[in-house]
């Protein structure tokens, strides 16, 4: 193959690199005044991603034809699953965010240009096919995340959170690192392929504790227990439309990225991941449950039901089979739009003065006073919960699947037992709304894009969202296949 | 059966009223809820006239794959038939009910019970195990906003304790799903009802559907949810509860527990009768000393679903045609009891029995309604009540006479606690002037409770209107479970006859050929009597 094949290969990330270095230079000039017309150039550009890792996605590209770069980089169909879910959580980031800082007069032009590196970095990590890729990726969206967090100037929260995010993030690296060069020096090599050949007969001690510690460095990445602690700070901290970033496309990037390491590089040893993944799963469902109980804030809420629903997507990936890969895109994809669409409500509410209502408090009686808002966040949570007939049960019903067709049955029964302990709060928060005597904190009306956004994703969410469970699956088989599918 | 998909009608009608409703005013909303649910019952009846009795099993098939995994496939029996009939019978009841009561709102409620009714029919009428699983869950969400916003003061614990409690018991249900069609290659329920399921496995199948089941149903010792929810309720959302809701539990046996896993069903009959007599005694002195009106019927269902269930594993046809009677009657009489004691909740604002007395003087078309009401419940012949029951226990005796003689003590302790209430709440002295007070039933209340009684006392004069489409359904459950049906130990025994009557005298010089006849004619019955009795 030559070179011109590997640069179509990378098309989405050169126009996205070279958009972002562009629309950099142009904030450098104009100056926050062109923090509009960034973005809307930004959204543009993602958007024109999303039709370049299109073809990929519907063919199901896999096979020797999308690794590029000597297999550094691969194009085929399970990173354009999990690139299309980045980029459009990336567009949904964008559209939300200028409302908020402006009316928090915070609103800068790097915000687009930042999220645009994290989507790059995001996206080369779905596509990595080597550990030094791989870690390249992660840290390009891990330095944008940490200057996000700390995105509102003047905030002791978001400056916290950016801090912490750094301090913690910086920790999670070193341990990736350190399991990659034991993986490096007992394998001797960084390649994918070639560490699954090698080890293919037998699992030193030496590379067992490297695979522990790249593990252990990815479930930081997607917060899993026990390496959570992070998350609740973090998504309080960050500003709202922040947040809703890290939730989605970082997330993403990261459960993808796992999936390809656990199932590609160390797919041979599935023996020695499946006990590390199963306890994680069991453990983030239990703890995102019995953590979210006890929050009064709706962003911490949200944080540990991401803890909790990360649990249910490890159950996928401890099937350790093709179904539970496309089980877990199929979860990932429906849990983007039910975060995107939790936030967005939540970026909906304000009160008096104009600020950002986060405490549950503060939305009791919300269904007198926004009925359509509370209805549909109430159709989220009761979809995060996992309930039908909301579309959120579908993904539970996936990754289930997969684990009883691999013969994980107590694993599921497990899982599905401690989703009860879960739907407790998400109940509670349709409790407040509903059942509770109006606070009256909530007024005002909100931007005409929330409202955009947040129908939408509420039309997915809903029942209606069943019909599209066989595009869905049809497309997240392909992609899980082309892992398999070894170049 | 014609080209109209009714069934898929029957779940769009409730659909598009349910969405209309919560753009609607109270009073529009009112308005729209019954006109869409007696459209409903229109079709309802439609059902029930085209349906063939006697033809095939399963009709008005439907079938789309919609969805990936499960398929959008709809399909009845009788058994069915009947309970989507006493659904849509029981909605437009339900919505005149709260024609009033409910003023807070409306346009939210009227849609939560137009999205329950048509989330019962998709669980009847769904011929997918998934897509009865959806409908099955998805039906929690309704009720859990109807008791949490409508409820009485202590609701937002009811609610959460219906919610939490159902819900646990039903997500091993899905696990146990998932296994079943990875195993069998399906997920169409008339297929599974015929797949036989390794023996050992189907005990753990068996036990996930029955936490589920029996939660529904609700079964000693898991029905502590019912009495709370009940009492916390608005009335009608008490009437689906006892009227439909809980159908489920009995469908869920009939239609899953029973055809899919025969083997372990037979096996744990001893638990199920265990749990159904504790509960038939226990509950029914429980019901005894209740001083609130609606616990004391949440405990009533409570013995009244033991029936239920003792005659569903009684594997026969008349413990299962009893079973379903029972259900069915359970619904009507449940319900309109439900419905009385909202009838005076609404003057009073008290479920208390010891605040009202002597309502026969100053009410009494309305205590003679809840006479008839009282009457069915306890199983007077002439109501509904006494079909079922009798059938039920009937059908069990052939099983068990042991189990027999305690469930029908509880129906002695049935006229006990119903009589006993009857007396307080009807009879003897006015005590308060309130309730003296109280002016008899207004014409939306006869409309609620007139068309009740009536389909009570027709299934108690006539039930074989209803036996009839379920006949044919029932022969085929009871021919899947007469592998495993139990011996009877009340069986009669026929032994072999003598050769000739005791006190023939023998006639030697008679004719020795025709005695030989005799004799060998009485060995031939011997020998049938005998594989018979085998």
């Amino acid at each position: 193959m030559d070179f011109g094949n590997y640069l179509a290969l990378i098309a989405p990330e050169l126009l996205i690199s070279i958009s972002g270095l562009v629309l950099l230079l142009i904030t450098a000039w104009v100056g926050d005044s062109a923090a509009r017309p960034v973005s809307i150039l930004a959204a543009l550009v993602l958007g024109v991603a999303c039709f370049m890792v299109g073809p990929a996605l519907l063919e199901g590209a896999a096979g020797p034809d999308t690794s590029a770069f000597a297999g550094q980089f691969r194009a085929d169909g399970f990173a354009a699953f999990a690139k299309m879910l980045i980029y459009v959580s990336g567009i949904a980031c964008l559209m939300i965010a200028p409302p908020f800082f402006e009316r928090l007069g915070a609103m800068r032009a790097e915000y687009p240009v930042l999220i645009l590196f994290a989507v790059l970095g995001t996206g080369i990590m779905v596509s990595s096919g080597n550990l030094i890729t791989l870690y390249i990726g992660l840290e390009l969206s891990s330095l944008a995340a940490y200057v996000l967090a700390s995105f509102l100037p003047g905030s002791g929260r978001s400056a916290e959170a950016g801090l912490k995010y750094f301090i913690l993030g910086a920790l999670a690296s070193g341990i990736l690192l350190y399991g990659m060069s034991l993986v490096y020096g007992f394998t001797g090599t960084t390649d994918f392929t070639l560490i699954r050949a090698a080890m293919a007969l037998e699992l030193s001690t030496g590379a067992l504790f490297g695979l522990i510690f790249v593990l252990a460095g990815l479930a930081f990445k997607i917060a899993a227990v026990p390496f959570h602690m992070w998350t609740p700070d973090v998504y309080e901290g960050a500003p709202t439309p922040v947040t809703t970033f890290f939730a989605s496309a970082p997330k993403v990037a990261a459960v993808a990225l796992t999936v390809r390491v656990s199932l590609d590089a160390f797919g041979l040893q599935a023996d020695a991941w499946r006990q590390i993944v199963i306890f994680a799963a069991l453990a983030s469902i239990v703890l995102g449950a019995l953590g979210a109980i006890g929050q009064d804030n709706l962003k911490r809420l949200l944080a540990y039901s991401s803890i909790n629903n990360v649990g249910f997507i490890l159950i996928g990936l401890a099937a350790g089979t093709p179904q539970g890969a496309s089980a877990v895109l199929v979860y990932l994809a429906i849990y983007v739009v039910m975060t995107i669409g939790s936030f967005v409500a939540i970026l909906m509410l304000r009160d008096a003065e104009g600020s950002y209502v986060e405490n549950i408090r503060d939305i009791a009686g919300l269904s007198r006073a926004k009925p359509v808002i509370a209805l549909i966040l109430a159709g989220m949570m009761l979809s995060l919960a996992g309930l039908p007939p909301m579309f959120g049960f579908w993904g539970k019903f996936v990754v289930f699947q997969a684990a009883v067709q691999a013969d994980l049955i107590l694993l599921a029964a497990l899982g599905i037992a401690a989703s009860v302990i879960g739907a407790f709060y998400y109940l509670k928060v349709v409790k407040v709304m509903f059942f509770d005597e109006p606070a009256g904190v909530v007024q005002g009306r909100s931007e005409t894009g929330h409202w955009v956004l947040l129908i939408a994703m509420a039309i997915i969410v809903s029942p209606l969202g069943y019909l599209l469970t066989i595009p869905l699956g049809l497309l997240a088989d392909r992609a899980a296949v082309s892992l398999f599918l070894l170049p | 059966m014609g080209g109209l998909p009714i069934l898929s009608l029957m779940l769009f009608v409730p659909l598009v009223g349910a969405i209309v409703c919560l753009f609607l005013g109270a009073h529009a909303a009112r308005v729209t809820a019954l006109v869409t649910t007696i459209i409903n019952l229109a079709l309802g009846i439609l059902l029930w006239a085209s349906y063939d009795i006697g033809g095939a099993q399963w009709q008005f098939v439907e079938s789309q794959p919609l969805f990936a995994g499960f398929s959008y496939a709809l399909g009845i029996d009788g058994i069915a038939l009947m309970l989507i009939v006493l659904s849509v019978f029981l909605m437009p009841v339900c919505i005149l009910a709260s024609w009033d009561g409910i003023r807070d709102r409306v346009g939210i409620y009227m849609s939560a019970f137009l999205f329950m009714e048509l989330l019962i029919i998709g669980v009847f009428a769904a011929q997918d195990l998934f897509l009865f699983y959806i409908f099955f869950e998805a039906g929690l969400i309704p009720m859990y906003l109807i008791i949490g916003i409508w409820g009485g003061d202590n609701r937002i614990y009811a609610s959460y304790k219906f919610f939490l409690y159902t819900l646990l018991g039903s997500v091993l249900m899905l696990i146990a799903m998932l296994w079943m069609v990875n195993d069998a290659g399906t997920s169409y329920i008339p297929i599974l009802m015929q797949y036989d399921f390794a023996p050992g496995v189907q005990n753990w199948l068996w036990f996930a559907f029955f936490a589920s089941f029996a939660v529904k149903m609700p079964m000693w010792p898991v029905h502590t949810w019912l009495p709370d929810a009940h009492v916390q309720a608005p009335t009608a959302g008490s009437v689906i509860l006892a009227g439909v809701l809980l159908k489920l539990g009995g469908y869920g046996f009939i239609r899953f527990s029973l055809p899919m896993f025969p083997d372990a069903s037979a096996q744990f009959a001893w638990l199920i009768f265990t749990l159904s007599m504790i509960a038939v005694i226990y509950t029914s002195l429980v019901a005894l000393v209740q001083s609130d009106m609606k616990k004391l019927i949440a405990y009533s269902s409570v013995a009244h679903m033991a029936i239920v269930t003792v005659g569903l594993f009684a594997f026969n046809i008349q413990g299962l045609e009893g079973a379903m009677i029972v259900m069915l009657s359970h619904g009507l009489v449940s319900g309109a009891l439900f419905l009385c004691v909202g009838v005076i909740y609404d003057r009073l604002h008290t479920r208390e029995i010891a605040r009202y007395g002597g309502l026969a003087i100053n009410m009494p078309k309305y205590a003679i309604f809840f006479l008839l009401f009282t009457m069915a419940s306890i199983g007077l012949p002439g109501t509904s009540g006494f079909v079922g029951e009798f059938l039920s226990l009937a059908g069990i005796y052939q099983v068990s006479s042991f189990v027999t003689i305690i469930c029908t003590t509880g129906i002695i302790l049935g006229a006990a606690y119903m009589l006993y209430l009857y007396r307080r709440v009807v009879f003897g002295l006015q005590r308060n002037e309130d309730a003296a007070a109280m002016p008899d039933l207004n014409g939306r209340e006869w409309l609620m409770l007139a068309p009740i009684a009536a389909a009570t006392l027709w299934m108690g004069i006539y039930p074989e209107s209803f036996l009839a489409p379920m006949r044919q359904d029932i022969a085929v459950l009871d021919a899947r479970l007469a592998r495993v049906a139990p011996e009877y130990d009340s069986a009669i025994r026929i032994g072999t006859p003598r050769p000739s009557a005791a006190n023939q005298v023998t006639d030697e010089h008679g004719a020795a050929g025709a005695g030989d006849a005799h004799g060998a004619a009485a060995v031939a019955n011997g020998g049938i009597a005998g594989e018979g009795a085998h």
